[in-house]
């Protein structure tokens, strides 16, 4: 279960001893509309076994039949990661029984892959650019969902009975392998989440899938070995699994480093094994041992023809590629006039995505920025969450930049009522109307408030009537605390300077 | 005996359209035969009474209301091979592993079926999962030789054909994956047609084998064969090796081919077909059918296909190869038997234990012998090779015809044999299936027709002619032709010969 510190070693050590070697798998969930092979929906979260039929079942005689918007959105990510689209590939049978796996088969890609021979370009925090080699982009089903009730992990191992959901059977899914990533030494983890976030993005840019870590529509298998210093032969690996969020992905990686280089410290050997990321703990835990149990005896799959894109299909689809995100960074900083310094500080808060968004909602570029970057980013960091997550949408900061920019609210106010929007109290309006954060603006309450605060201190009022105008700051306050500041302080002045001019 | 059960489709067809006879009067005059008789003969493993009457009234309200029939087989009954999902009815395929398995949908073959208004009076016997020469393989007992009742009635369509025989239904539906639909029609002294890959849907037909598994029609007659041919035939959107074109004239080429003119047809003998596992009263037979085509007008020249000697190796590893990834899923976890489910046993125990109940002998060896040939360090010489071989023997088709419209030779090596001659020597078995298997592997059409009795044991012999994918048409006619001459030597329908099972009955 959970490792000692004993089983791993300090980090700076297992660097001045081992060169890390990754190989990162990605999963993507494509929302397509109907399932690869039949024309069962694809929805998250329906009720279990209602997204089923004869084929994602796996009934006695029955065929699949190919999605070809599956096929298409394949192409199209294997030509955003700049593959070779293959000009003829088959499926082929990976065979392994699984109760969760309706033939007993996976309907997948072996030695043909669709695409295949690519590369992404990462952008560390500190600016430093990385090339990830792309070895292969290929389609396959998803399997069910086994639900392990009666044990404590939620695991096999201990259950006592398992609850088996076939809606995900089928589900289209493009598995893109890296080449092995070398040479990122200490940087080993900052590269792995970096590849997986840099890869969303583009998923997302393309449009093909929801790419939530969270729901499983992105999975990342992280595959981790060492070789001492010096040397180029890989080490034995290990693929870790359930990595279940960017944050995991870095600190997978890092700990099966730690691990790994202990073991190999202490003149033991690596297993080849599947290892099961725990998020509570940060820390890996053996699963299945490969090298025992897996011959997927493939084959090519016979219910299929082969599938031959033509060169004019390819084209028409590589027209239909969006702006790539690099594109868009580039752009976006030539239009709202940030500095290197600027954009890195937006990309590496993950907010480019929303401050464009809130942008084309009617907030300027800076207002959008300094809310995203600066306070929603602390808020984020603060749950532990993604921004993107926060219970708040562009919309809704653009609401508020606007009241800002129109004067009915103060900063102060605003941040309030993002608050309130955060705290799930409803729309923008909503939560000014209902904790009353609206700037007094009815210059006839205000005449009030500050009439009583002159009154209240003749002798500061002196001052400003004797010329001294930069008291009237002890007045500006005095009307601030009386409307508990929801007045706007320059009107207030305004004001002040007006009475006592008289 | 009763005219009903002894008259072909076609004529069936012809008088229950004209209100001559109901649907429903001919259905139950074979379901009165099945239960007379099936005791013996065993061709059926569920008769769907109440179903096949029910269809049979719709066809017959059809024609009192004076709206236009279904198809031109609109009424007549059909016996369905087991390995076809029903909706509604049992599909085992011969298997303990699917015992009381009631599909919740229908294949592409039954629904064709049923909106042709074909009446499927029931589900027939086969070797499990279509794997067998003699339907002895089904897990549910042995179906009887209706020419001998100690017999075989040839595998694995063995109901099916038996059905036909027994005169329990005069069309019926099988699968040939090797020579299943051929060889039982060879034995049986019936007709059976293995359609090009890809010319019958296969969704919905259980897997055996699916780069080879063909379904196609059975009948006592040419032109009953290719009528229902056409019914079943098609583009499938549900298959993805449905073929997309017409299916090919058969029923114009049967009718055509029964005018008994073939001259301008060039017949090529395969010479590979001959040797010491072949019998020679059916040798004998053969060469006379050939004669027989020669006196019709064509041209007979003898052809070699060189790699056909490698056809049984390949396909002994191709099928079993491909039938141990189908058989994968008959694993207890959705449907089907379930052994061990108790005594905490794990999901991996239960699939084992009920994969060692509910599969027989012959299954298992299939599953093994693939999954052996599949394995990481063999897969490049085993199945590798075998797809090569299927490549060879492909080209040799394309050669061969080439040169010739049509290839004959004997659709199995041998008459019938006994009950349980071959069970303990599967190679044996195996050589059931020398002639008909290049055809499966080339993905090409062949078919068997009645070539008289063999002067040895007096059973029948089958001739089988193959032909170009998609040429359907050349095989039928040639097949008509040589029928009506057959007929016409014999003085009669070669079937009328089969002995009364009534007497051979308790």
């Amino acid at each position: 279960m959970t490792a000692s510190t004993a089983d791993v070693l300090d980090y700076d050590e297992v660097l001045a001893r081992f060169d890390p070697v990754l190989g990162l798998e990605v999963h993507v969930e494509l929302s397509t509309n109907t399932k690869m092979f039949c024309g069962c929906p694809t929805a998250f979260g329906a009720e279990p076994n209602t997204q089923v039929c004869p084929v994602c079942l796996g009934l006695p005689g029955a065929l699949p039949v190919v999605n070809g918007a599956a096929v298409e959105s394949a192409i199209r990510i294997g030509l955003a990661l700049g593959c070779d689209i293959a000009e003829w590939c088959r499926f082929a049978r990976k065979n392994y029984f699984y109760p969760d796996m309706p033939k007993n088969f996976q309907t997948s890609q072996y030695d043909e892959p669709i695409a295949f021979d690519g590369k992404l370009d990462l952008e560390l925090e500190d600016g430093t650019v990385v090339e990830v080699g792309i070895e292969r982009a290929h389609m396959e089903e998803d399997t069910g969902k086994s639900l392990h009730v009666g044990g404590a992990t939620g695991r096999i191992h201990g259950a006592e009975h398992s609850l088996l959901d076939y809606n995900r059977a089928g589900v289209p899914l493009i598995e893109i392998v890296t080449k092995p990533i070398t040479g990122t030494g200490a940087r080993a983890p900052e590269v792995a989440r970096a590849y997986v976030t840099a890869l969303r993005d583009l998923l997302r840019a393309l449009g093909v899938s929801d790419v939530r870590m969270d729901q499983g529509s992105l999975r990342c298998d992280a595959n981790v070995s060492l070789m001492p210093k010096g040397t180029t032969v890989f080490g034995t690996r290990t693929e870790t699994k359930n990595v279940n969020s960017l944050r995991s992905v870095e600190r997978a990686v890092r700990y099966e480093m730690t691990r790994q280089a202990a073991v190999l410290a202490g003149g033991g050997e690596i297993l080849q094994e599947t290892r099961h990321f725990d998020e509570s703990t940060g820390s890996t835990s053996a699963g299945r041992r490969k090298e025992t149990s897996e011959d997927y005896r493939y084959f090519p799959e016979p219910d299929l023809v082969p599938i031959a894109p033509s060169a004019e299909w390819v084209e028409k689809l590589r027209a239909t590629l969006p702006e790539m995100p690099w594109q868009r960074r580039k752009r976006i900083q030539a239009d709202w006039q940030l500095s290197d310094l600027e954009l890195r500080d937006l990309v590496n808060a993950g907010a480019v995505d929303l401050v464009a968004a809130t942008v084309d909602a009617g907030a300027t570029p800076n207002e959008a920025r300094a809310w995203w970057v600066n306070y929603l980013s602390q808020e984020a960091n603060t749950r532990g969450v993604e921004l993107a997550e926060l219970p708040i949408t562009p919309a809704q900061v653009a609401r508020v930049a606007a009241m800002v920019a129109d004067g009915k609210l103060t900063n102060k106010l605003a941040r309030e009522v993002v608050d309130g929007v955060l705290a799930g109290e409803g729309e923008p309006d909503a939560v000014v109307a209902a904790r009353g954060l609206e700037v007094v603006s009815d210059d006839s309450a205000l005449y009030a408030a500050v009439d009583e605060a002159l009154a209240a201190q003749p002798d500061v009022a002196d001052k400003i009537r004797g010329g001294k105008v930069q008291a009237a700051g002890a007045i500006v306050g005095a009307v601030m605390k009386a409307t508990k500041g929801q007045a706007d302080a320059k009107r207030v002045r305004e004001l002040i300077l007006e009475r006592c001019a008289g | 005996m009763s005219d009903l059960t002894h008259s072909t489709a076609a004529e069936l067809a012809a008088k229950i359209h004209a209100g001559e006879v109901s649907s429903v009067e001919v259905t139950r005059a074979h379901l009165d035969r099945i239960g007379a008789i099936d005791e013996t003969v065993h061709a059926f493993l569920h008769v769907d009474t109440d179903g096949a009457l029910a269809a049979a009234q719709r066809v017959d309200d059809d024609v009192a209301a004076g709206r236009p029939v279904a198809s031109p087989l609109a009424g007549v009954p059909l016996a369905l091979k087991d390995v076809f999902a029903t909706e509604g009815i049992p599909t085992t395929c011969g298997s303990k592993i699917l015992e009381n398995w009631i599909p919740p949908y229908d294949s592409t073959v039954a629904r064709k079926l049923r909106d042709a208004g074909v009446v499927v009076l029931g589900k027939t016997n086969m070797d499990e999962f279509a794997m067998g020469s003699s339907t002895e393989n089904s897990a549910y007992g042995v179906t009887r030789n209706p020419w001998d009742l100690d017999r075989i009635p040839g595998g694995s369509g063995g109901g099916s054909s038996a059905s036909l025989a027994a005169f329990q239904a005069p069309l019926a539906i099988g699968t040939d994956t090797g020579g299943s639909i051929r060889q039982p029609a060879s034995v049986t002294g019936t007709v059976g047609v293995k359609p090009t890959y890809g010319g019958v849907s296969r969704y919905g037909l259980v897997a055996f084998s699916s780069s080879l598994d063909q379904g196609g029609p059975c009948a006592r007659t040419v032109l009953d064969a290719a009528l229902l041919h056409e019914v079943i035939g098609g583009h499938d959107p549900l298959d993805s090796t449905s073929i997309d074109a017409p299916v090919p004239p058969v029923v114009a080429a049967a009718r055509e081919g029964a005018a008994g003119d073939l001259r301008g047809l060039r017949v090529g003998v395969v010479r590979e077909f001959t040797g010491e596992w072949y019998q020679d009263g059916v040798i004998a037979a053969f060469d006379q059918a050939v004669e027989a085509l020669r006196g019709l007008g064509a041209e007979v020249v003898e052809v070699s296909c060189p790699h056909f000697d490698y056809a049984l190796p390949a396909y002994y590893l191709i099928a079993p190869s491909e039938c141990s990834s189908n058989l994968a899923r008959f694993d207890a976890m959705r449907y089907g038997l379930r052994v061990g489910d108790e005594n905490g046993n794990s999901a991996e125990q239960v699939m084992a234990l009920t994969r060692e109940a509910g599969f027989g002998a012959e299954v298992k060896r299939r599953v093994m012998v693939g999954t052996y040939a599949l394995s990481s360090g063999y897969y490049d010489a085993y199945y590798g090779q075998a797809q090569k071989v299927r490549t060879l023997i492909s080209r040799d088709f394309e050669r061969a015809f080439g040169d010739v419209d049509v290839l004959v030779s004997p659709t199995t090596p041998t008459t019938a044999f006994r009950i349980g001659e071959r069970v303990d020597d599967p190679v044996a078995m195996y050589r059931a299936d020398l002639c008909t298997i290049p055809a499966n592997l080339a993905g090409t059409p062949a078919m068997s027709v009645p070539a008289g009795l063999s002067d040895d044991d007096g059973l029948p012999v089958g001739l089988q002619v193959m032909a170009p994918a998609l040429q359907e048409q050349r095989m039928y006619k040639v097949a008509a032709a040589y029928e009506a001459a057959r007929d016409k030597a014999w003085g009669g329908p070669l079937i009328n010969r089969v002995p009364e099972l009534e007497v051979a009955a308790r």
